[in-house]
């Protein structure tokens, strides 16, 4: 998805002058195209994710729309102060761009795990949270909600070659995309997991298990009244997130269903343990913490009280 | 001239030192609260900046030079300036403190006036850099002042700023540093020592001036003063914590007899009525 959002946001840069991007030291061979465009309107903060983000405030204040980028933990983590008294508080025009969500940094050990993003921001009442599954639909959310008001954090994710089956690149704010219908039980999956969600749902049609699919892809606005309309119809949701348990889609959909009184058991499905040190590429981080297809299928079989084929 | 009196009987022109530790004195005794010394000591800076030095035709001037009071603190001094210069009214700064104002102790940017809102330590000047930043990309000849504290120097993220700010050469933004040498616990001497912190701005890249931070003149002539440097400017503004108010300064606590004598009493103590009397009565006999 980097590429797809550099791509989209030189596309938007050209049209509209006020865009500025600020990256705290990182993005090399990603974020170049940018840079040799629009040399006057790049900065390299250098390794400064807390005054990156307090000049945005300053530069969006005087009429600018500056994306500050860096990698998810450093992006939202570090500097969410800046971010809840700056652009929140100030209600201004400032997109923080996290790269890497979930375990896409997997090598690079727990300090660049990106898992709690999601959450923490989505504690900000006052800033959108976009977390595109894939990177047709990271083209789509860029362009689509560079004129939204008030600020926004992206938590992308660096694959810029996995789809999505059935997304196809749509993206709405308030809403969410339906990918494949089935009437057995409903997944809900956040962010570049979504592809191993669609890949369990293959395996689970296999053994007769007719699967819906849900991407949810935006917090406030809350999804809610498509979340509501979609879970009445099922009695049985699970939910897919490379992201803690708290607070992010799983916290979402329950309260969703305790809210609306709606007669669905929801199995969660996110990280539950704190780093034991360990690291390893994305898939094995997401079967070390029960998010890879296999786990997904045995919870949704468990949920339906199969015997899961030996 | 048309002189407006108030409630408070002051006149109402210009951003009269004087006048300003009236209404902090005043306003801080009703609502019974601190941060009395903080705002006394940086009257005179902003009385330089909203009496002189800042560009503005009016508080939503588009075009107007931007201010960030980093040291939020100090809101109420603020708030001083801003009804003298009368771009807040008194039914306004009435409400200081008081349940559903946009007028408290930090300041809001929800109130005209403000332009940033401030209140947790070492934000401030960054806000301020991308400000400064952003008039360089527009190209406008707009400038940006900000005042931070010494103890805030203690946070790392002024000097993230600092070194922005000086290797991209913003010479359009201008930083207040409030030497009281007082903290929230105790001297900055024996909290978190400061020393050469003319050299440590220097060395990050800036050019440094030091002033009496109690001369409204001096003040204005260092804002005010051209230069060819390409370097952010650094004002060192040499303040006595608690100023214009004699026991304050000493750091004594009248009433509080319990307290040992340190200035930063009065970062927290609000004053009781023999105090504010006391503290009214310097004032009103000040040159």
């Amino acid at each position: 998805m980097r590429k797809a959002f550099i791509d989209t946001l030189c596309s938007l840069a050209q049209q509209d002058e006020r865009i500025v991007l600020l990256t705290a030291d990182l993005g090399f061979l990603a974020i170049e195209p940018f840079r040799d465009r629009f040399p006057n309107r790049f900065f390299n903060v250098g390794v400064a994710e807390q005054n990156m983000i307090g000049m945005t405030t300053g530069l969006a204040e005087a009429g600018l729309r500056p994306y500050a980028y860096s990698i998810a933990t450093f992006a939202s983590l570090r500097p969410f102060e800046f971010i809840r008294n700056g652009p929140v508080m100030h209600k201004l025009d400032v997109r923080v761009v996290g790269m890497g969500m979930g375990f896409e940094y997997g090598h690079s050990g727990p300090t660049h795990f990106g898992v709690e993003d999601v959450a923490v921001m989505r504690t900000l009442p006052g800033i959108t949270v976009v977390i595109p599954a894939d990177y047709e639909q990271t083209a789509t959310a860029i362009r689509d909600t560079c004129d939204v008001s008030g600020p926004i954090y992206y938590s992308l994710g660096k694959d810029d070659k996995t789809l999505m089956p059935g997304l196809k690149g749509r993206f709405e704010l308030g809403r969410i995309q339906i990918t494949r219908s089935g009437s057995d039980v409903a997944i809900l999956s956040m962010g570049s997991i979504s592809s191993e969600v669609d890949a369990a749902a293959n395996q689970l049609e296999q053994v007769g298990v007719h699967v819906t699919v849900a991407v949810v892809s935006n917090f406030n606005p809350n999804p809610e009244h498509d979340l509501v309309e979609l879970l009445k119809q099922f009695s049985f949701a699970l939910t897919v997130e490379a992201q803690t348990i708290s607070g992010g889609l799983g916290a979402f959909a329950a309260s969703v269903i305790a809210a609306n009184g709606l007669p669905c058991r929801l199995c969660t499905l996110g990280v539950r343990t704190p780093p034991d040190g360990t690291s390893g590429n994305q898939q094995e981080r997401w079967r070390k913490n029960g998010l890879d297809r296999g786990a997904i299928v045995h919870n949704v079989l468990s949920m339906l009280r199969i015997q899961p084929a030996q | 001239m048309t002189e407006s009196f108030d409630a408070m009987g002051l006149v109402r022109e210009g951003v009269d030192p004087k006048q300003m530790r009236r209404i902090i004195l005043t306003q801080s005794y009703r609502a019974h609260v601190g941060h009395i010394g903080s705002c006394l000591c940086v009257v005179e800076i902003l009385s330089a900046l909203y009496g002189s030095v800042l560009r503005a035709q009016g508080p939503d001037d588009p075009n107007r030079d931007r201010f960030v009071l980093s040291k939020g603190h100090a809101g109420l001094a603020l708030y001083a300036a801003l009804y003298l210069k009368k771009w807040i009214s008194q039914t306004q700064l009435d409400t200081f403190f008081a349940d559903n104002t946009l007028l408290a102790v930090h300041p809001e940017a929800a109130l005209q006036g403000v332009d940033f809102s401030s209140g947790s330590l070492g934000q401030g000047i960054s806000i301020a850099v991308g400000a400064a930043l952003a008039a360089r990309i527009r190209q406008v000849q707009r400038r940006v002042f900000c005042l931070i504290s010494d103890a805030e120097c203690n946070e790392g993220s002024v000097w993230e700023a600092a070194m922005f700010a000086a290797h991209h050469r913003l010479s359009n933004l201008q930083v207040i540093l409030d030497w009281n040498r007082v903290q929230a616990f105790g001297r900055t001497s024996d909290v978190m020592d400061l020393p050469n912190l003319a050299e440590r701005w220097r060395t990050f890249g800036w050019r440094v001036s030091e002033v009496d931070g109690h001369s409204v003149q001096a003040l204005v002539d260092s804002l005010s003063s051209p230069s060819d440097s390409p370097s952010p400017h650094l004002v060192l503004a040499r303040t006595l914590f608690g100023k214009g108010v004699s026991y304050m300064e000493k750091g004594i606590p009248l009433t509080q007899k319990n307290l040992p004598v340190e200035p930063m009493n009065w970062h927290y103590l609000p004053m009781s009525p023999e105090e504010f009397e006391l503290a009214m009565d310097e004032v009103e006999r000040s040159d």
